[in-house]
């Protein structure tokens, strides 16, 4: 499973480079990343962290049988697994942040005064638990959306440019999916399908792909009356061409400004999920969940909790004011004139 | 400025905020005129010059971030109109100055009814109840030409053709018997046939109820039909003021001479179209010294420099032009 | 009008038939019954238990063609799963719980009194609260006030709804002790104090995305051109709000308003669930962590019908709200 996930890592460079150099060579494009930097450099550096910390999560190898000892022999561990060395550096239960003695009892840690932000019940470092919910996080939010994006648009725009036949069934398709709350079918799906990983993306994949095709299938259609596409066909140019050099680029600022807010939408909805016991394992919903119950005892214990909420809302706003300063800058009416 | 004009405009000014953060350019730069009692002024100038933000001066309507700047005086009936308090402002807008717009299919609400509209107007100012303020609506349907009056009180906006709405505009602008209406090119998005109806309308409704006319406008023809004296305007700035007769037929600013030059004449068919050479200069890059000369045919040596004044050439005419300047001084 | 009506109702329906096939895939043709048997009645009874219990729950025949009659016999295709569930659900008959065996049509009469005693309030309170706080920043729009609002409403938006919960209860219920933290009692005079939390926090949770969106229809109203004339007529600035502004754009915030209705009866899931208030929302949480495929299945069948007739409401209420399509 590891080695998929290497290959994924990889796979991701190669498209962030390729993506870097288009972006580089086109004025329009370069000109609306700048503008974007400048507006809102501490989200999307923030961004920028989190993908990082997820990257260094998901390269990971099993150590050689020479290296290994007897707690990590055998498992592939990622960069983020050897920084924290999570089998040694733990605890028996709670711990307060920065304490040197257990929460519930007082006893000498094993680790006094290392962890930033405490241990949880099972004396695990809360710090490595949120930056392991982190790859988690994006791989709900930004990977399920790099396969449903795809997907909605192949079927938004064959509908929207074709219409007829090709759009009634895609129409209905999505009429009928839609017309179950997204909760509702996300949790009948998870049940159905099981509850791993791969599922529970696909069911989020189900109920996000939706939203979109709508959204491409609506700007196709306008486009498709726009008058350079008439020009176009007037050359002679093919449907193929046109969807590609017309109405695709035109679509580009509604996919990524989509993207960025299926992202939150799905991160959010996938902390109910962890509530109802159908979420992610590791994800910072499964932390918030468990923390649920820590607040009842007394003296509270509150960092469980803190670590994932601010991870999480960190990660939510960011995307969130990104998703707005491209609204905005995309947005024809808040151009001003360049003559 | 004679003492018993209705509406004195003197050295207005509107800026709006440039490219660069903290800068302000002038769309409308120093312009004054007045209107008579009873006169109808045509504001004349191409796209772009500042007419319509003039007019909307006057009403107090200049959209943010527009700012009437300091210096600016606006007197109506010799009261001063920028330094009156917004509810006493409220209280002249629709009831001694009204205003009719250019596009009327969206200058009324579409979801209110056409009497209920201009019933609100006569609501705001006149306390009448709802059976007496409506007669007052058939009334001024009537006197605005809306055949059926009775019917088209209950017509929604999108139901009524573009010379109905229009005429509904002047009926909400005209119901409380305003000294002055302000009409912004209220003809130009109508078809030519419906053009020379609204513009009778207008005419005969200033002659039978007095009312002065600031009319904005970029068209000659219509300056033709109903204007008694008239303003051209370009750049931000008036370049010459007249009478209709003495501006059409004697023309003493090149601007002016260049725009009824290049009105196209059935006589001259198969010729050159006349036109100005060069392109409006945007708010914001103006040039300096008298802002028309990059396209005069006439400019010379102070044209660059400085910026011309006003210069009377009969007792109603007056130009800002250094040629004409030369050319009366002597 | 009538036409396009009837062309809607139709559609709809079509559509609840879409669902019902897409349910039946989801639960009859992916699942096994004998895994719901299974979890149901436990992993050691006995093949006969597991066979009558199928057979009590509707488990037991074939899914879409049942060989066991003649093919000219009709049975042959209304005896089978597939025409069940779609008689079934057409007809409202929902069958038993798979967990519990209790009636599934009886629970959901009971959950839908305090399912609504719970989302009417929020969902009143929330659309006042939003329309009356949108209205004001969109007079205000381009100021500090209108600024500060807007990064308020980001920051609440950015919140997960669970935090919400967690903090509310907390932070209310358990510190400050105003509120009972779960509990419901139908009496009416008691009702609200069970209520009032969970309204409050969902309320609190929503507003920051419905003032963005309110607001961003009122600033494009406030700058159409009979804004302009009503101004120009002497209209004062509240009297342009309200009866100018925000009569026009009730249109498209009237779809918002009518959609949402469904999503009173279908609850409010996570409130009502951390809450413990007994209505179709911890209905539906239970049967999720029972394994309940029978009620969760018509659940979800209730949300969509729910739904498509809010559409059809919504499309319905547009035209009878805006003259330009009511009068063509």
């Amino acid at each position: 499973m590891h080695q998929v996930s290497n290959i994924v890592v990889v796979l991701l460079a190669l498209g962030a480079v390729w993506l870097w150099r288009r972006v580089a060579q086109d004025r329009f494009w370069r000109e609306n990343t700048l503008a974007l930097w400048r507006r809102r450099r501490l989200a999307v550096l923030t961004v920028g962290v989190y993908v990082a910390i997820a990257l260094l999560d998901s390269i990971a190898w099993i150590d050689p049988a020479s290296e290994a000892n007897a707690l990590t022999s055998g498992k592939p561990r990622t960069i983020i697994d050897r920084i924290f060395q999570p089998e040694t550096f733990r605890e028996a239960s709670y711990s307060a942040p920065l304490a040197r003695v257990s929460f519930y009892g007082g006893q000498p840690l094993a680790h006094p005064g290392k962890h930033l932000l405490g241990t949880d019940l099972l004396g695990r470092d809360v710090v490595y638990r949120t930056l392991k919910g982190v790859r988690v996080a994006l791989l709900i939010g930004g990977l399920t959306s790099l396969v449903v994006i795809p997907i909605a648009l192949l079927f938004g725009v064959s509908a929207g440019y074709w219409g007829g036949r090709i759009d009634d069934g895609v129409f209905f398709a999505m009429t009928v999916l839609a017309s179950v709350p997204s909760l509702l079918l996300l949790i009948a799906l998870i049940m159905v399908l099981g509850k791993g990983t791969v599922q529970v993306c696909v069911a989020l994949g189900v109920t996000g792909w939706v939203h979109f095709c709508r959204i491409a299938r609506g700007e196709t259609l306008k486009l498709r009356e726009a008058d350079f596409v008439a020009a176009a066909r007037a050359l002679g140019v093919s449907d193929g061409a046109i969807i590609r050099r017309h109405i695709l680029p035109n679509l580009a600022h509604l996919v990524i400004i989509t993207f960025a807010l299926t992202f939150t939408a799905l991160v959010l909805s996938e902390t109910i999920l962890s509530y109802l016991g159908i979420g992610l394992d590791g994800s910072w919903g499964q932390m918030i969940d468990q923390a649920r119950n820590e607040l009842s005892r007394t003296p509270i214990v509150w960092w469980n909790l803190a670590g994932a909420s601010v991870a999480l809302f960190a990660l939510v706003l960011a995307v969130n004011l990104i998703a707005d300063a491209l609204r905005d800058i995309v947005d024809p009416r808040t151009h001003r004139e360049e003559l | 400025m004679s003492a018993a004009a209705l509406l004195a405009v003197e050295g207005l000014s509107i800026s709006f905020p440039g490219a660069a953060a903290g800068e302000r350019m002038r769309v409308v730069d120093r312009v004054s005129l007045s209107i008579a009692p009873g006169e109808t002024l045509a504001l004349v100038g191409e796209s772009g010059c500042g007419k319509s933000m003039s007019a909307l001066a006057v009403m107090r309507l200049v959209p943010k971030p527009g700012r009437i700047e300091a210096g600016s005086r606006i007197a109506f009936e010799g009261r001063d109109l920028l330094s009156l308090p917004v509810p006493e402002m409220r209280a002249l807008r629709g009831a001694r100055i009204g205003m009719i717009f250019q596009e009327p299919m969206t200058s009324l609400n579409p979801v209110v009814t056409a009497g209920e509209q201009v019933r609100e107007a006569i609501e705001l100012h006149a306390p009448l109840s709802r059976g007496d303020a409506r007669k007052r609506v058939l009334e001024l349907f009537a006197q605005v030409g809306i055949p059926d009056p009775a019917t088209r009180f209950d017509a929604y906006p999108h139901q009524l053709s573009g010379g109905l709405k229009q005429r509904v505009m002047i009926a909400m602008a005209m119901a409380m018997r305003p000294r002055l209406l302000i009409a912004d090119e209220p003809t130009t998005a109508l078809d030519a046939t419906i053009r020379a109806q609204i513009l009778e309308l207008l005419r005969n409704l200033s002659a039978s109820t007095g009312t002065a006319v600031l009319l904005i406008t970029h068209d000659f023809g219509v300056v033709n039909e109903v204007a008694d004296r008239v303003a051209v305007m370009y750049a931000g700035g008036i370049v010459e003021t007249g009478t209709r007769h003495e501006l059409l037929s004697r023309p003493r600013h090149p601007y002016t001479q260049g725009l009824l030059r290049s009105i196209p004449r059935p006589e001259a068919r198969g010729g050159r179209l006349a036109e100005i050479a060069g392109a409006v200069p945007r708010p914001g890059h103006w040039p300096p010294g008298c802002r028309f000369h990059p396209r005069c045919p006439h400019a010379f040596q102070p044209c660059p420099v400085e910026e011309p004044q006003p210069t009377g050439v009969s007792e109603t005419q007056a130009a800002s032009c250094h040629l004409v300047a030369r050319e009366v001084g002597s | 009008m009538l036409a396009y009506l009837v062309r809607r109702v139709a559609y709809g329906a079509l559509t609840v038939l879409g669902v019902l096939l897409l349910l039946f895939v989801l639960f009859f043709a992916v699942t096994d019954p004998d895994d719901i048997a299974r979890k149901a009645v436990g992993e050691r009874a006995r093949p006969e238990v597991y066979a009558q219990w199928k057979v009590n729950h509707g488990y037991d025949k074939p899914l879409f063609v049942n060989r066991a009659y003649a093919a000219s016999d009709a049975r042959r295709y209304t005896d089978t799963l597939l025409a069940e569930h779609f008689r079934r659900m057409l007809t409202f008959d929902f069958g038993r719980s798979d967990a519990d065996d209790s009636p599934i049509s009886r629970r959901l009469w009971q959950g839908a009194g305090p399912s609504l005693t719970l989302t009417v309030p929020l969902f009143v309170l929330g659309l006042v609260a939003g329309v009356a706080l949108a209205l004001f920043v969109a007079f205000f729009r381009e100021t500090y006030i209108d600024r500060a609002v807007l990064v308020l409403c980001m920051l609440t938006m950015s919140v997960a709804a669970l935090l919400y919960i967690i903090a509310g209860q907390y932070l209310v219920g358990m510190l400050l002790k105003w509120f009972p933290i779960s509990g419901f009692d139908p009496d009416p005079s008691v009702a609200a104090r069970f209520v009032a939390l969970p309204v409050l926090i969902g309320v609190v949770a929503g507003i920051g995305a419905d003032v963005r969106f309110l607001r961003t229809i009122f600033v494009e109203e406030m700058s159409r051109d009979y804004v302009r004339t009503a101004r120009a007529k002497g209209c004062g600035d509240a009297r342009v709000m309200v009866a100018h502004v925000l009569r026009n754009a009730l249109i498209p915030i009237l779809t918002n308003i009518v959609m949402a209705i469904p999503f009173l009866f279908t609850g409010a899931l996570l409130l009502e669930s951390f809450f413990g208030i007994p209505g179709l929302g911890s209905l539906t949480v239970e049967a999720i962590q029972g394994n309940d495929f029978s009620t969760l299945r018509t659940m979800v069948y209730l949300g969509a019908l729910l739904f498509i007739l809010g559409q059809i409401l919504t499309d319905i209420s547009y035209a009878l709200a805006d003259p330009r399509v009511r009068l063509g």
